[in-house]
């Protein structure tokens, strides 16, 4: 039996701007029991008036890290997330329970080839991954071959920049921008088709244990291409995002 | 034991209290319709298409698209409310009742239980009380909005329980298995509730 999983009030200890609409917040949770990359969070806000809002957020950071990271993306719209990245600032509390499922994840333990397909901020859980990649072992690292294919905006939606362009020496990363690039860029400029899935993504032959998160028609596109591919649907794990207002 | 709430500084309500009608606690109203899933979608042809009720003693019922497309059919509009907190009111559904189903299963010899495992495509597993998809509370869905149910929404067919949070209606739904003893189905192993009554915040394992 799993124990209940109880509202924390975590602190917010750091916020980072990522992109112009993406802003991470890394909290200190009290008794944080640990999680696994692909994971997620319910937070829960509630107003003066007893109000009260929840919304789900993967968790960004590894495993690895005490703290939990959370990468929010603005929407105009949103009740929750502009909240998140205009109103909260370090020294602020913040409910939080978690972590929550248990599908959608991946460890070192997994050998294999891994896949990695985001779709905008669907990058969130598949950084946790790579990012509990790189604090593994070489061994384990070595059983682990990594490609990621991440489709954005433009280049200034693009988040974790400066950590993916690292991660280039121990990964393959292949960027796709599908509405504006700069003069000088020289990755994809489309939206993510069967050519490019073949082009960076492993074989089926490999075997490669594949996640995808995105946008719905991101993800439904993505996952149904892989299958035509020849991947077994269950090879296949998925995330969509549902509007996170 | 009321606890006292954690007041999340400066947070007031955005949203214009739209419609009138109550939501479960912990749920906010959208107009879209989201897509949940943890794979890709099956897109199984209707021609290889067939639901099947099954009890422990291994004896079975089946039919084919057609076959369930000539049943009695309802029209029920209902709320929906998803675990990832979305809910959605006033949603049009045609299908066939669980209970049309289940009685010609009974003329057939099958023994029910307490318990029922939905089986759908994919291996995707729920297992719910019969008694939730009995007494005019659960669906065999195909059509949404008065259009055949798009795939992603779970088409052909999906399981259809709009009282419970709605991983308990299965998507790509291809049979139904009777149990005597209750035994959790795929997110119910992984940490979700095992009943999900959305009205109780019945989410994950251990709440109330």
């Amino acid at each position: 039996m799993t124990p209940r999983l109880d509202w924390r009030v975590s602190k917010v200890v750091d916020v980072r701007d990522e992109t112009p609409r993406a802003r991470t917040l890394v909290l200190e949770v009290p008794e944080w029991p640990g999680h696994r990359a692909g994971q997620h969070v319910d937070i829960r806000l509630v107003a003066e008036d007893g109000y009260q809002a929840q919304r789900s957020y993967s968790i960004a950071s590894a495993p690895e890290n005490p703290s939990v990271e959370l990468t929010i993306e603005r929407l105009a719209e949103g009740e929750v997330s502009p909240y998140l990245s205009d109103v909260l600032r370090p020294g602020d509390g913040l409910e939080v329970r978690g972590p929550i499922g248990g599908y959608f994840v991946w460890s070192t333990a997994q050998a294999g080839p891994l896949l990695l397909v985001a779709g905008g901020s669907g990058i969130v859980p598949l950084m946790a991954m790579l990012r509990h990649r790189t604090r593994a072992d070489e061994t384990r690292r070595a059983e682990t071959p990594t490609r990621l294919l991440y489709s954005a905006r433009t280049w200034d939606d693009v988040i974790y920049k400066e950590e993916l362009k690292q991660l280039g020496a121990d990964a393959e990363v292949h960027l796709t921008l599908t509405r504006d690039a700069p003069a000088d860029w020289n990755g994809f400029r489309r939206r993510v088709d069967r050519a490019m899935l073949q082009e960076v993504g492993w074989p089926a032959s490999e075997l490669p244990n594949v996640y995808v998160c995105g946008p719905t028609p991101f993800t439904e596109s993505v996952a149904t291409l892989l299958v035509e591919l020849g991947h077994a649907p269950a090879m296949v794990r998925t995330e969509r995002f549902g509007p996170t207002g | 034991m009321p606890e006292q709430p954690f007041i999340a500084r400066g947070f007031h309500r955005r949203r214009s209290g739209g419609s009138e009608r109550q939501l479960p606690p912990g749920q906010y109203e959208t107009r879209d319709f989201p897509v949940l899933s943890a794979g890709p979608t099956p897109h199984t042809p209707l021609a290889d298409w067939d639901f099947t009720i099954l009890d422990e003693a291994g004896k079975s019922v089946r039919w084919s698209w057609d076959e369930l497309q000539s049943l009695p059919r309802e029209t029920p509009t209902v709320d929906i409310h998803c675990v990832t907190k979305w809910s959605k009111f006033g949603t049009r559904w045609e299908g066939v009742s669980v209970d049309t189903l289940v009685a010609m299963a009974r003329e057939n010899g099958l023994d029910d239980g307490e318990f029922v495992l939905a089986l759908a495509e994919g291996g995707y597993t729920t297992n719910l009380p019969a008694a939730d998809v009995t007494g005019g509370k659960a669906w065999i869905a195909f059509a949404f909005d008065g259009k055949p149910l798009a795939p992603e929404h779970g088409g052909p067919a999906r399981l259809l329980v709009p009282h419970l949070y709605f991983w308990k209606s299965a998507k790509w739904v291809r049979g139904l298995r009777f149990m005597q003893h209750d035994r959790p189905g795929f997110w119910e192993q992984l940490g979700y509730h095992n009943r999900g009554d959305p009205w109780r915040e019945q989410r994950y394992q251990g709440d109330p």
